[in-house]
């Protein structure tokens, strides 16, 4: 009898994809299709080139790409090899790249090369790095340091078993936290695989299915997106972004796309245009939404563009991926839910002395399971404030930022944070990375950065900014400043110059006086 | 103003803060240079429309269209001649 070796380890499915199906179309990335077959030989010879090239088990390697074919052969080359993956925002400025190359020592950086004005400056002074692999057209950049991917695929020759278990580390994702320094989110192949079970159980997916990508694969929802399908041995249709919604349409009625995952905003905006031009996708059965609370007046609009789909509403964080989904069969009787945990994992909802509250009321969300992350990378105290003793030895529940009730049937409600991170776009937003970057503007004295109610974003970010004395400041120049430092979801939206800011009576900015 | 000068400065004011004319080249890819994201394509759509009186239709809005300042040009040009 032979018996079934089970999937422990993030790439194995890839290659069980391959020899079971190796025809079948595992990616079209930006119309370009890609066999399992394919894939899988690319991963190969990338994996084994990371591995000449001194890519030990255990260590880093940064992507700082765009959603391509070459990002996602480099996710699963990194995880062959034995490696951590990485990933970048592509929008991502030179100083934060930098920082995220040494924080985590990364001794390989792949990336493209039509993003040279960010990573060249940022890899000059790196003492840790040995090898940067560039997708495209190297010849303009002249410069010897790099290795084009073609070029490394070429060279890669066998793979050798890097030893790697489950508990090892797959992935380090920066998010951004409140004290201001982005910080790595540590998961491992057994967080993830059981992450993407829970996944695949509840959106009830199959093989057969076409999931669409068209959110960043450096937010971690874009980046499930492709985990699921390849676990899957489904079909991934992959595009850079929603910038150009025509080209998003196209590809969802010829490739008859199933599963369409986006944010309030590109509803917001999906739900503008249908009403400029009506649209209709009969194809996609399954449409989800996270980062940010959907307006339940946009679910009615989303059920005309979407007619035969059932619409989740969920909640997650980075920390372990995701919380909680609602049943699509509850969206209209519980309207402000974001529903039960997910899968195989509990919650709870704990007051500020770690007492469970009782239906209705309000206290703190926390997590029990497999989906936890290990911790935030070289900062045990920052991850022993978010890990906290269960009540079995040696486990640990995720605490939250969050205020959370339950109702009577187990269904969770989102109250607000109880920090102070902004949620703008779907994206998490420290409002001290903005303010330390606002700072260092020649002629400003003192800023504050908050959040205000905005239709299409969720939040908008505002910035309060007292310039010094006969300063000759202006926004132009703020505004200027942040484009070059910051992502663009980090820019704020509104900059406002004003004589002096609000102080509590111990003399600290108080921002809930500003608006 | 000609029309490519009139989309430099809408690019150059509303995306990049600056007047510097070498920031920005003509065939400079919007999405690869990350210019642009998904919410300021709607913003470039109705500056074109308001600015120039052409009414832009769901299905052209795509790169060929759209993604560099010599793309734009040429496109208006073609929905100009309709």
């Amino acid at each position: 009898m032979e018996i079934q070796r089970p999937l422990r380890l993030m790439h194995e499915s890839l290659f069980r994809a391959a020899r079971q199906h190796p025809q079948k179309t595992a990616l079209v990335a930006e119309g370009e299709e890609t066999t399992y077959e394919q894939l899988a030989e690319n991963v190969n010879r990338l994996s084994a080139f990371l591995q000449q090239h001194g890519l030990e088990r255990g260590e880093r390697c940064v992507i700082f790409m765009d959603n391509t074919l070459a990002c996602a052969i480099s996710i699963y080359a990194v995880l062959a090899a034995g490696g951590v993956f990485v990933i970048v925002n592509p929008q991502t400025k030179q100083d934060k790249l930098a920082y995220i190359l040494q924080d985590s020592e990364a001794k390989v950086l792949i990336t493209d090369s039509h993003l040279h004005r960010v990573f060249l400056p940022a890899i000059e002074e790196n003492p840790h790095l040995c090898s940067v692999i560039a997708s495209g057209d190297l010849e303009k950049l002249a410069q010897e340091r790099l290795t084009g991917f073609a070029d490394a695929l070429e060279r890669g020759g066998g793979l050798t078993d890097s030893g790697v278990i489950q508990k090892d580390l797959a992935a380090l994702i920066y998010t951004s936290g409140s004290t201001g320094d982005p910080k790595g989110v540590m998961h491992t192949h057994l967080s993830m695989t059981f992450v993407l079970g829970s996944l695949i159980e509840y959106l009830r997916l199959s093989r057969e299915d076409r999931l669409l990508l068209m959110l960043p694969l450096a937010f971690d929802y874009g980046l499930y997106q492709l985990f699921m399908s390849i676990q899957l041995g489904a079909t991934l249709i992959m595009e850079r972004s929603f910038t150009y919604p025509a080209v998003i349409f196209d590809r969802i009625r010829e490739y008859a796309v199933t599963v369409f995952p986006a944010v309030p905003t590109i509803y917001a905006m999906l739900i503008s245009m249908h009403h400029r031009e009506p649209l209709c996708f009969p194809s996609v059965t399954r449409v989800t939404n996270t980062a940010a609370a959907l307006p339940a007046g946009q679910v009615p609009a989303l059920k005309e563009i979407f007619p035969n789909a059932l619409i989740y509403k969920m909640y997650g964080l980075t920390e372990c991926k995701r919380v909680s989904y609602l049943e699509p069969e509850l969206i209209d009787t519980k309207p402000g839910s974001v529903g039960k945990a997910i899968p195989g994992t509990q919650v709870c909802i704990l007051d500020e002395d770690g007492n469970p509250v009782g239906p209705g009321e309000t206290g703190i969300l926390h997590m029990r399971g497999t989906h936890l992350m290990l911790g935030y990378w070289r900062s045990p105290e920052l991850s022993d404030r978010v890990l906290i003793d269960a009540s079995l030895p040696g486990e640990k529940l995720l605490r939250t930022g969050d205020w959370f009730s339950m109702d009577e049937d187990g269904d969770l409600y989102f109250k607000g944070r109880s920090d102070d991170i902004i949620k703008t776009r779907g994206e998490k937003v420290s409002p001290l990375e903005v303010e330390n970057v606002v700072t260092m503007v020649v002629g400003v004295k003192e800023v504050a950065v908050i959040g205000v109610p905005d239709e299409t974003l969720g939040q908008a970010l505002k910035c309060f900014v007292v310039p010094e004395p006969d300063s000759a400041l202006s926004m132009r120049d703020i505004r200027k400043v942040c484009v070059e430092k910051l992502e663009n979801f980090m820019v704020p939206k509104y900059i406002e110059i004003v004589a002096d800011l609000p102080r509590t009576s111990t003399g600290k900015i108080s921002k809930k006086d500003l608006s | 103003m000609s029309s490519e000068e009139k989309i430099r400065e809408f690019i150059l004011e509303n995306y990049l803060f600056t007047d510097d004319q070498s920031e920005l080249n003509n065939d400079d890819s919007f999405l690869d240079q990350g210019i642009l994201d998904s919410t300021g394509i709607l913003e470039i759509i109705f500056f074109i429309e308001d600015e120039f009186g052409i009414k832009i239709k769901d299905d052209e809005m795509v790169p060929d269209n759209l993604d560099s300042v010599n793309r734009i040009v040429a496109f208006i040009k073609r929905k100009q001649q309709e």
